[in-house]
């Protein structure tokens, strides 16, 4: 697709489908393993959904393949008018935070795409998570568009299309199992380098022990977290991940106590305690990162989080370090 | 102890209602729900400050300091010694 020339002369109508192809699947498999971030994005603007007409419904998204898609796929076999926001690539959500799936871009692309001259309804259907970034009255008073929330996943979309009504489940965010599974393999990419090098240098550190509890720690708080989240004790994600990391370090830490008996075991014992005083911190900071792609932690109660944990990881991660340190001292010097 | 999600900062005054249900509609958390003459707020606690309530009530009934809430963001702009309340940049 490209954009002619005369773009501004004529009305650009972008011809799209429901039909997803390999193609789609294979950006939406990148998109979620972070390939190529940034680049998956459809060009902003009007696109024609089948063969619609002037009184066809008109439905606005981000542009952003995995948004667009969504909503494309859900509509079948509808004709309907789709108008993509630039929201850079950013989904409605995320996008709607930041304000570029916004009010003013609405407006904007209202006119640009001169929507007025290629339907004459004057509804437009927005899903509900832009709406952060949407004054809809604001809409209504500049363009004389009435905006429509519609629900909240696009999946939703026919069943909401029969009354214009959404249930209260379908305004309402989940954060399922399977919600939570797709996110696994981004949160684990953003972790992969930290979690190699601390593994190396663990190993050559303390050896092959405190390298798999190490690489345990980190692996744990980007898969076994987003799993276990619901069912994890407390409220908060910092000490939900301070609790898994203590079960997942300790039978590292038993295995090291326990396989050096003999003489010099509270050398192995030091160094045992110094990984579970500093490995559970690791997690805990990581989940802490975690309510960023959660759809429930308020800002403030992650500020609260900072503040009341970001002290004791700093004091138990530097008790674990210092620890360690000290056992290796007196194990290499201490000798008679 | 361990819920740092108890209080939210979402004021409603419910003598600017004009009931016209907008925040029961964008709100993900059903904190809204119908009144009879002004809307009620009834799971204050759900709130997770996105804002859309506030920016699409067209009285300005509602007040809740929103913002993307990114934890890195927030811990990069308190260590650099900035206030935390700014608006950060989320990646």
């Amino acid at each position: 697709m490209t954009i002619s020339p005369t773009a501004v002369e004529v009305i650009n109508i972008f011809p799209t489908s429901s039909k997803l192809n390999a193609g789609n699947t294979w950006d939406h498999i990148q998109a979620r393993w972070g390939i190529r971030r940034g680049h998956h994005r459809v060009i902003p603007g009007l696109y024609a959904l089948g063969k619609p007409q002037p009184t066809s419904p008109v439905f606005v998204t981000a542009n952003y393949t995995l948004s667009f898609d969504a909503l494309r796929s859900a509509l079948g076999e509808m004709d309907a008018y789709i108008l993509v926001l630039d929201t850079q690539g950013i989904n409605v959500w995320c996008a709607a935070g930041k304000g570029t799936f916004g009010t003013a871009e609405l407006i904007r692309r209202i006119e640009v795409s001169r929507l007025k001259d290629v339907v004459n309804t004057r509804i437009l259907i927005l899903p509900q998570l832009g709406a952060p970034g949407v004054a809809a009255y604001e809409v209504k008073k500049q363009t004389g568009f009435r905006v429509e929330y519609g629900p909240i996943r696009a999946e939703d979309l026919p069943e909401y299309l029969k009354t214009h009504q959404a249930s209260r489940e379908m305004r309402t965010a989940r954060f399922n199992l399977k919600d939570r599974l797709v996110l696994i393999p981004i949160e684990f990419v953003h972790v992969i380098i930290p979690l190699i090098l601390a593994t190396i240098a663990m190993y050559f550190l303390g050896g092959l022990l405190p390298a798999l509890a190490a690489s345990m720690a980190i692996f744990s708080g980007v898969t076994i977290f987003p799993i276990l989240l619901p069912w994890l004790p407390t409220k908060d994600f910092s000490s939900k991940g301070w609790i898994l990391g203590m079960i997942v370090t300790l039978p590292f830490t038993l295995a090291m106590i326990f396989g050096n008996l003999g003489p010099g075991w509270w050398v192995h014992a030091g160094l045992a305690l110094a990984l579970q005083l500093a490995l559970p911190v690791v997690t805990a900071f990581i989940t802490l990162n975690f309510t960023g792609s959660t759809s429930f932690t308020s800002r403030s109660g992650v500020k609260k989080e900072i503040f009341a944990y970001i002290p004791w990881m700093a004091g138990l991660l530097g008790g674990g370090i210092l620890l360690a340190i000290s056992a290796f001292l007196v194990h290499t010097f201490g000798r008679t | 102890m361990f819920n740092s999600y108890v209080e939210t900062t979402l004021r409603y005054q419910p003598s600017k209602c004009i009931n016209c249900e907008i925040c029961i509609d964008v709100c993900p958390h059903g904190v809204f729900v119908p009144g009879k003459k002004a809307v009620q707020m009834a799971k204050p606690w759900e709130c997770m400050e996105c804002g859309a309530c506030q920016l699409n009530c067209p009285t300005a009934a509602i007040t809740v300091e929103s913002g993307v809430g990114c934890a890195a963001a927030m811990i990069g702009a308190a260590l650099r010694g900035k206030k935390v309340d700014q608006k950060e940049e989320c990646t």
